[in-house]
């Protein structure tokens, strides 16, 4: 992770996610329509919100840090603590719930030896128990980060952990 | 990635260039696409909105509202600058039809939003899509850009000296942002809490100028409507439900998917036609006919259920967003009460105390029950509980909660019943799952 050299510079966001926020700013006719997704673009950069981030998104949209923080808490994908590299986010919702969600679910914590909200000890894999998350016609269905993964069985899991694992090494397993 | 269905009794008309690879901007124009917002620019708005309401189009969002009604209030003078505002949240359980939308016909949505704007003079335009859906804002956003290459959005659309701008917003998780008022107040970079109305939207919206707000497939179905005439829209469907609805059928089905059929199809068709029966032969128990926020409905009460929204609503339930789940005969009608419940706890904004509390109350009771420590008040508690949710709070979401779970304990009481004194449900959890 570069977050730690980040924050000893002026911006811990990177150039691209500067960038885009100053795209993004301009075009609203009210600065801060840009505040829900800038929160969500910034943590899928460094990871979660962090003071530093909370600090920079306040400042560049001009509010107060008690103003951001007041609105992050309120949507449930924004965390503010880091995640695994990759999240496993699990519907059990209802029709999830008929085709086998909880059972993918339960599949996923025995796997990674982790619970709901829980992160393996590597930082790898996180998992969380979510909300229907529109591919109720695809069920049982996950994401992991932005992924959309349909169809599920509970032997299917092993080989989506496998992929991601392999995917995490093709990075240099950073 | 998303299955596609097929099933002869369809008539595709929104679903026409699914899988036709029309994200791709040239592509959309080769099937011709933007000839109907030309179209528009050249005619004018009383035009548009009187063929729009000729077109018999409700809101696709969940009310079934009348679009062109609903147009036709934004004031035609307006101090402060107008907008449209595309709902692409999308996240009430059972639904998955925008998803499809905005993966193959990203520029029929841009389209349609460009024909409201030309409808009630509305210079910019917002999408506004779950935040789950990045691979699908990434879609969005393409499609924007191409648009604006090609003049099609911009100062001078087709060349004219009309412009249109489109803005593609992401959303970070939460049901009640889907809820109109909510929507606005996420897009002004707030938390997701409804505003009390009046005003309504259509004075009042965003930045405090006329908006219109409209469901991701109310406006993707717009040009469709330019394009083959209203009145030929209007014959699909049935009386004061024009056109078709994209159907999603997901649960215990043989061919669970989004289906194109017109309004007014028997629920009954539906599941054994078209998705193919109960999976595994099964028998049916229930079916939740719009999305978890609308009551369920037992085998015998759906024989001659025509899908539109007077008939559902006819019979004591809503058509809602559309997405059907179908329950087979072993599941555990309390299990399934009670997921429903925790989604609409976990999503109450807080701001009202019947809906805060009365999710959590509901929750817990319901809850006691499924673990088999009930007792009989509790029931008779559960049904109190929900009929007093009922219209008491700021925004629909507390009837939301309440009325599925009044359905439930109404039609499923003595499931409910046979789970009281520890006795252990009779479809201990999950068990229909195992089978294949
Ligand atoms: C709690 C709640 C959640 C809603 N979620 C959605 C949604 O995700 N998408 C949507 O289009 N409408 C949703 N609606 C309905 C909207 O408030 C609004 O009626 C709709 O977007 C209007 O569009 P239409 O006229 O095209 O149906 C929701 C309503 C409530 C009360
Ligand atoms: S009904 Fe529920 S979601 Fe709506 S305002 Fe009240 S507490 Fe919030
Ligand atoms: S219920 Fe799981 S995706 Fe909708």
């Amino acid at each position: 992770m570069t977050k730690n050299a980040n924050l000893e510079t002026m911006s811990v966001f990177s150039p691209a996610l500067s960038a885009r926020f100053d795209l993004l700013v301009e075009k609203y006719p009210l600065r801060r329509s840009a505040l829900v997704p800038m929160l969500l673009y910034a943590q899928d950069e460094i990871g979660y919100l962090s003071d530093a981030v909370i600090g920079e998104i306040a400042h560049r949209i001009g509010i107060t840090e008690l103003d951001v923080r007041n609105v992050a808490s309120y949507y449930s994908m924004l965390r503010f603590k880091p995640a695994g590299r990759f999240n496993v986010q699990v519907c059990t919702n209802i029709s999830c719930m008929l085709r086998g969600g909880y059972e993918i679910f339960d599949t996923f914590q025995e796997k990674l030896g982790i619970g709901h909200k829980g992160v393996t000890a590597d930082g790898l894999f996180s998992l969380e128990e979510v909300e229907c998350i529109g591919a109720c016609c695809w069920a049982p269905a996950i994401q992991v980060n932005y992924d959309f993964h349909d169809e599920l069985t509970a032997e299917s899991v092993d080989q989506i952990l496998a992929d991601y694992r392999a995917k995490n090494q093709d990075k240099g397993g950073k | 990635m998303p299955r596609l269905v097929s099933h002869p009794d369809e008539v595709k008309i929104v679903t026409k260039r699914f899988g036709m690879g029309a994200a791709k901007i040239e592509k959309y124009i080769e099937l011709g696409g933007y000839e109907q917002a030309k179209i528009c620019l050249a005619q004018g708005p009383d035009w548009i909105i009187n063929e729009m309401k000729a077109s018999g189009l409700r809101g696709r969002g969940g009310a079934g509202f009348p679009t062109g009604m609903k147009w036709s209030f934004v004031p035609k003078v307006s101090a402060k600058p107008k907008y449209i505002l595309v709902n692409g949240d999308e996240s009430e359980p059972g639904t998955c039809k925008d998803h499809l939308i905005f993966l193959h016909d990203p520029h029929s949505i841009i389209e349609g939003a460009m024909i409201a704007g030309l409808a009630v003079g509305a210079k910019m335009g917002f999408i506004y899509l779950r935040g789950e859906y990045r691979y699908l804002i990434e879609i969005m956003e393409k499609a924007v850009a191409d648009a604006y290459a090609k003049g099609i959005l911009g100062k001078n659309i087709f060349g004219s000296d009309t412009a249109f701008d489109v803005i593609v917003q992401s959303g970070a998780g939460a049901y009640e942002v889907g809820e109109e008022s909510a929507l606005m107040e996420s897009l002004e970079g707030k938390r997701g809490g409804p505003r009390i109305r009046p005003p309504f939207p259509a004075g009042v919206g965003l930045y405090g100028g006329p908006t219109v707000i409209n469901n991701a497939e109310t406006i993707a179905t717009v040009p469709h409507i330019f394009a083959m005439g209203a009145a030929a829209y209007a014959a699909v469907g049935t009386e004061r439900n024009g056109g078709t609805r994209l159907f999603g059928v997901s649960g215990h089905v043989e061919r669970p998917g989004v289906y194109e059929l017109p309004m007014g199809y028997n629920l009954k068709k539906i599941i054994y036609d078209v998705a193919g029966g109960v999976r595994g032969g099964r028998k049916l128990k229930a079916v939740v006919p719009g999305g978890s926020s609308t009551p369920c409905f037992l085998p015998e009460e759906i024989e001659n259920l025509g899908m539109d929204f007077d008939q559902v609503g006819k019979a004591g339930s809503m058509l809602g967003s559309g997405g059907g789940v179908v329950i087979d005969s072993q599941t555990c009608m309390v299990e399934f009460a009670l997921r429903t419940i925790s989604f609409y706890q976990h999503e109450s904004c807080g701001w009202c105390i019947p809906c805060r509390e009365g999710t959590d109350w509901l929750k817990k009771s319901i809850s006691r029950v499924n673990a088999g420590f009930g007792e009989s008040k509790d029931i008779d508690n559960i049904q109190y509980i929900a009929e007093n949710i009922l219209g008491r709070t700021f925004c629909p979401l507390g009837d939301a909660a309440a009325m599925p779970i009044i359905g439930f304990v109404k039609k499923f009481r003595k499931e409910f019943e046979d789970h009281l004194n520890g006795q252990p449900c009779k479809y201990a959890k999950h068990v229909e799952l195992a089978v294949v």
